[in-house]
């Protein structure tokens, strides 16, 4: 477990923003993680992809990483910023837009 | 087995007793929900603290006997 959770610390840590999802960005097999791929392409900011479904260790290790029981799971800059449910809150509430500026990652 | 409306609505009043909680059935199948629920508790607390009480009210099933739940959370206005 202790070598998921440093496996899980690497990828969020060396990728400015990293989501967990079921599927690829290409082919989501899951409804949320498609929201939450069409959301991050929206706003245009490069992103890891992590495909829990080739991973089982990862599956089960990022939902105690994060206290959070479902995937997708989005981080940014090494921080959990939530699911596909606050993801798209925060798109609307143009917090997500703000967070990845504030991040350098997009123009203000 | 995927786990009924009226238990998800139990399970969160159980946990969460003045929550005002909207259920919708996204897929009319008994197995996609939508869940909208409102709660002083959530007053103060980050969008991520307040659906992890959601979350915690659920228990263990959740992601797992259910694992699509859209959930939107709000403070009473």
């Amino acid at each position: 477990m202790s070598d998921t959770n440093a496996r899980i610390a690497e990828i969020v840590n060396s990728n400015d923003v990293v989501l967990f999802m079921k599927g690829t960005p290409l082919f989501p097999q899951c409804g949320f993680s498609s929201r939450a791929v069409a959301i991050l392409e929206h706003l245009g900011v490069p992103y890891e992809g992590v495909d829990v479904l080739q991973d089982m260790e990862i599956r089960q290790g990022i939902k105690s990483y994060s206290d959070w029981p479902t995937i997708p799971q989005l981080y940014v800059k090494g921080e959990f910023v939530g699911g596909s449910d606050i993801m798209m809150e925060m798109y609307e509430a143009g917090e997500l837009q703000q967070l990845m500026a504030d991040s350098g990652l997009t123009a203000a | 087995m995927p786990m009924a409306g009226a238990e998800i609505v139990a399970r969160i009043k159980a946990g969460i007793p003045d929550a005002e909680v909207t259920l919708t059935d996204l897929a009319g199948d008994d197995n996609h929900w939508a869940a909208h629920v409102v709660s002083a508790q959530f007053v103060g607390k980050t969008r991520v603290a307040q659906h992890k009480l959601v979350y915690a009210a659920i228990g263990e099933d959740m992601g797992g006997a259910l694992h699509a739940l859209q959930l939107t959370t709000a403070v009473p206005t």
